[in-house]
């Protein structure tokens, strides 16, 4: 399978970048590894007319350890953050996570922005951001702004970046311990989650992310307030299903799923010392 | 457009269009048809090479995202008097392919694991090759391939 025709520019910097997207507006679209939008273009479901290699941007490929957080920048491959020892020390539940993504191959092209920015509630990453309570720097013709994880996701595929705008940076809080835990049903090994849950411990309480149960990437609310009133694991995960509005497809129907996530939500909650 | 690389040491220079996959570029540009074309979805890891030292699949990247890179195909392991390398030798005595559809990117895979990790356990060696399936061998045997090979020392090509 071939995509079809597009023009192909690589940009040389952030800025050269943004230039390009704000000159040709919606028929741009940004690539960095290209494992979510190449596979999309060869079925043609895009069609852009013209791409905008990111890729090798090195100065958006970095861990960095700030004190308070950890930043990531968005053109990090997986494998990177799989094995970067900043993130290894300060955020292992992401790190894991990155590890967990697809297969080797995948690991190393995919990128934690890519991945963000392409909004799929099945990925690993932005279930585990919305957990940890992650900021997104995002890089405009006018400038940066912060957008919180939460408010990043705005309905399936779609997310709160402005056609013109860039994910230059993820920042993750430092959790508050070392107690997380994370679940993902694959029927192989390197598919995508059918369901999948991740609890992680940070400073505002535990947080809990649910995968592939909406639209978007979900936060498990009501679980987390259990958790926070004093529940157990058990008492805490029948709340996973609250809210979520999983698809129903060959993998699974509505209720199997809801049914799955509250397994899932409470084997992470148990991992993560509750 | 006019892409550059570094394909097994050579310098390649092709005229193709910018949506050329990469595995298009090294089967019908370079005229490489080790590397397989199999699923064509990012799953089976039949066109597995190796992009600047790692692990990719071909059917998921531009040729022009490789521009400039160097490459390594299953062509490229071999050394020049036609001495196989550990992996390959490996996949030969143990007996590791049955069709031998897969065995090249099975081959570029294990290669990859064993420079991220030259000593990996039965169990490294199944998840690491999570990307690459097989139909014919029950994998049982490639696996003893890829820890057969990691028990010889790498000079060894």
């Amino acid at each position: 399978m071939i995509p079809a025709s597009f023009e192909y520019v690589r940009a040389g910097s952030v800025d050269e970048a943004i230039a390009l997207l704000a000159e040709h507006g919606d028929d741009a679209k940004l690539l960095a590894g290209g494992h979510s939008l190449l596979p999309l273009m060869k079925l043609r479901l895009a069609q852009p007319a013209m791409l905008v290699d990111i890729g090798p941007l090195r100065e958006l490929n970095y861990v960095n350890d700030e004190k308070d957080y950890v930043a990531v920048g968005a053109l990090t491959r997986h494998h990177d953050i799989a094995t970067n020892p900043v993130a290894l020390a300060n955020v292992p539940v992401l790190a894991h996570v990155a590890g967990q993504i697809g297969d080797p191959q995948v690991r190393h092209r995919g990128t934690i922005g890519g991945s963000i920015s392409h909004g799929d509630p099945a990925s690993d990453l932005p279930a585990v951001l919305l957990a940890l309570g992650a900021t997104f720097v995002v890089q405009g013709p006018s400038g940066r702004r912060e957008i919180d994880a939460a408010d990043f996701f705005v309905s399936f595929f779609e997310v709160a970046l402005s056609p013109d705008e860039l994910l230059v940076e993820i920042r993750v809080p430092k959790p508050s311990d070392g107690q997380w835990g994370f679940e993902k049903l694959t029927k192989r090994a390197q598919d995508w989650a059918i369901v999948g849950a991740v609890a992680v411990r940070t400073v505002d309480g535990v947080g809990v992310g649910l995968i592939n149960m909406g639209p978007i990437p979900l936060r498990a609310s009501a679980v987390e307030a259990a958790v926070a009133s004093g529940s157990n694991a058990a008492d805490a995960a029948a709340f996973a299903a609250e809210g979520t509005e999983p698809a129903a497809d060959f993998n699974g129907s509505v209720a199997y799923r809801q049914h799955v996530a509250r397994v899932l939500v409470r084997r992470a909650l148990e991992k993560a010392g509750v | 457009m006019l892409i550059d690389m570094k394909v097994n040491g050579t310098s390649q220079s092709h005229d193709v269009e910018a949506r050329t996959l990469l595995v298009h570029y090294l089967r019908e540009s370079v005229g490489l048809t080790g590397t397989n074309v199999g699923c064509d979805t990012t799953s089976c890891g039949a066109c597995t090479i190796l992009l600047n030292g790692e692990s990719v699949k071909s059917c998921t990247v531009l040729a022009a995202q490789a521009a400039g890179d160097e490459i390594t195909t299953i062509e490229g392991l071999a050394s020049e008097d036609g001495q196989m390398n550990r992996v390959q030798q490996a996949f030969q005595e143990c007996h590791g392919l049955q069709c031998g559809f897969c065995t090249p990117g099975m081959v570029m895979a294990i290669s990859s694991l064993l420079t991220e990790n030259p000593a990996p356990s039965e169990a490294d060696v199944r998840i690491g090759l999570e990307g690459n399936l097989c139909r014919c061998t029950g994998y049982h045997n490639i696996v003893e391939a890829a820890l057969a090979a990691s028990r010889v020392p790498e000079m060894q090509k």
